[in-house]
């Protein structure tokens, strides 16, 4: 019998689920059909280098349908819901897919609009977002005629996609200005609802070091309330809950972000932020066992990553066949999420960590290969490359080689206690 | 683990003071940590915002986050932070008996 298998979503978890099913399942065991309602897939880490002239929008957009394989239905419209008790989608406009299994892979959506005031007649004069195409490509217009004053980064609260690209931002923003002969005229400000510059210890510490050394300041368990901008938008005041108050020339702010629309229309699909609630390690719904979610659509204790995709997506393709089989699910995601951080001076730094390993020092993937928390051009290479390995392989959803979907031990050092001497970790079995 | 004492109650509490076992608190018991926090007394709203993390927490295992609260509990951010002003996610969690919420990552 062939079954109907219906994915949500163009992107990278989309796309890859549909290429990867499409490989695992001959044609008359199931159908494959993906929803989009554009046809502008953004390869979304290069996003980061738009403001900065590394990157020209249209470099980094390709159509949708062109990465689907053969013998996957592309519809392209918006969705108005899900009816999870009638297994079926209904389109804007009022058609219906019904499915057997449905895979949610919407991402996250910014919502600028609900943080008072940001949206007032600065946004886009003084206060920019680089998290989608044209806020980035109006970034750059804005930075580049930018030469004296405050310049701060506000992440308004967790959780966003890209917990990282925010400090990216401030490490090339640093770079860019000294190239440009500005930097001791600007002032830069990271500002982060954080305790510190990121979520987990070891790389927190690192990344505080490399702002420090940059000379960006850190105002940290910033809460944002309100946004207030002065005459005719130019610059403005960015006050906290707990009235703390941070004043710009220019802001880059990163939203609040919400699951699709179209979630908060289904109901039980969602939470109250729109993200589905999901088995971190299956990736099965908690609303339907025929439902299944990916990447940043998901509420997932992990950080909304592409490599997170990308692993789970390994781990989600044994599970939608086992499910169609009637089998046991495979409780095999293990949290895997790998980043690289883009400092400066093209140089980059690479963090790689799972639910219950923070990111540590050594190299990934095994002791030979690129070095971990550490500044390095082989790294910042890496990133550059990595646009490669997005279109040509990781949404067709082939491995990356010698990159697997658990998390590597091989070639990490865990500090010891006393934190006086890194060591290789035994067990492991490094040489 | 360590231990503290409200209302002539001993419960299980981790170092920073959250609870260990929610099942050990009460209504009592909450009013004294709240006093010991720097709220005199826990109106209505307080006992709204406190009563859905409870059910949160009983629900899904971890507190809500901020945003959460402010979606779903009925009070808005800004309320919130008038009533629990040390954070509310963390102090409510605290005031209800539960522990810390995980927040995001």
């Amino acid at each position: 019998m062939s079954s109907r298998i219906v994915i949500l979503g163009a992107g990278t978890g989309g796309t890859l689920m549909a290429n990867r099913l499409r490989r695992r399942l001959p044609a008359d065991r199931a159908s494959i059909t993906v929803v989009d309602r554009d046809d502008r897939h953004v390869y979304q880490p290069g996003l980061l280098f738009v403001p900065f002239g590394l990157a020209r929008p249209e470099d980094i957009v390709r159509p949708r349908g062109r990465q689907l394989h053969e013998g996957i239905a592309y519809e392209r419209s918006a969705i108005d819901r899900v009816e999870v008790e009638r297994d079926t989608v209904v389109l804007a406009g009022g058609r219906e897919l019904p499915y057997d299994v449905l895979i949610v892979a919407t991402g996250a959506s910014l919502a600028p609009q609900e943080t008072e005031g940001l949206t007032g007649p600065g946004w886009g004069v003084s206060a920019f977002t680089f998290y989608e195409l044209e806020g980035a490509a109006a970034l750059e217009r804005a930075l580049a005629g930018f030469t004296a004053g405050r310049l701060v980064v506000n992440v308004i609260d967790m959780p966003i996609k890209c917990p990282v690209a925010p400090l990216e931002f401030c490490f090339l923003a640093d770079w860019h200005l000294r190239e440009r002969g500005v930097r001791d005229a600007i002032e830069l400000t990271y500002v982060t609802p954080l305790d510190g510059a990121f979520t987990k210890p070891a790389a927190s510490r690192a990344l505080e070091g490399l702002l420090g050394e940059k000379g960006v300041h850190l105002v940290t368990e910033f809460n944002t309330g309100e946004v207030a901008y002065g005459a005719e938008g130019h610059g403005g005041m960015i006050t906290a809950y707990d009235g703390r108050e941070v004043p710009f020339d220019l802001a880059v702010v990163i939203p609040l972000h919400d699951g699709a629309d179209y979630v908060a229309r289904s109901p039980g699909l969602g939470d109250e932020l729109g993200f589905v609630p999901a088995d971190p390690a299956t990736l099965q719904s908690h609303v339907r066992e025929n439902v299944f979610a990916i990447g940043d659509a998901s509420d997932l204790p992990i950080s909304k990553a592409g490599s997170v995709t990308h692993f789970e997506g390994e781990v989600l393709t044994e599970n939608v066949v086992r499910f169609l089989d009637g089998r046991p699910l495979d409780a095999g995601y293990d949290g895997h999420a790998n980043c690289f951080i883009e400092t400066g001076f093209s140089k980059a730094l690479m963090i790689d960590f799972n639910y219950d390993t923070e990111p540590l020092p050594g190299h990934f993937p095994g002791p030979i290969g690129m070095p971990l928390l550490k500044e390095s051009r082989l790294n910042h290479l890496g990133k550059l490359m990595f646009q490669w390995f997005y279109w040509h392989t990781l949404l067709p959803g082939r491995d990356i080689p010698g990159v697997g979907a658990d998390m590597p031990m091989r070639g990490k050092h865990r500090p010891d206690p006393a934190g006086a001497r890194a060591t290789p970790d035994e067990e492991e079995g490094i040489p | 683990m360590s231990t503290a004492t409200y209302a002539g109650v001993t419960v299980d509490v981790n170092e920073e003071g959250f609870f260990e076992h929610p099942e050990q608190w009460t209504r009592e018991i909450a009013e004294e940590i709240a006093r010991a926090d720097g709220i005199e007394t826990l109106t209505d709203r307080h006992w709204q915002v406190i009563d859905f993390m409870r059910r949160e927490y009983a629900e899904k295992g971890t507190g809500p986050t901020v945003r959460v609260l402010g979606k779903a509990s009925g009070v808005s951010v800004k309320e919130l932070y008038a009533l629990f002003p040390k954070g509310p996610a963390k102090m409510a969690a605290h005031i209800a008996g539960i522990p810390k919420p995980k927040g995001c990552i």
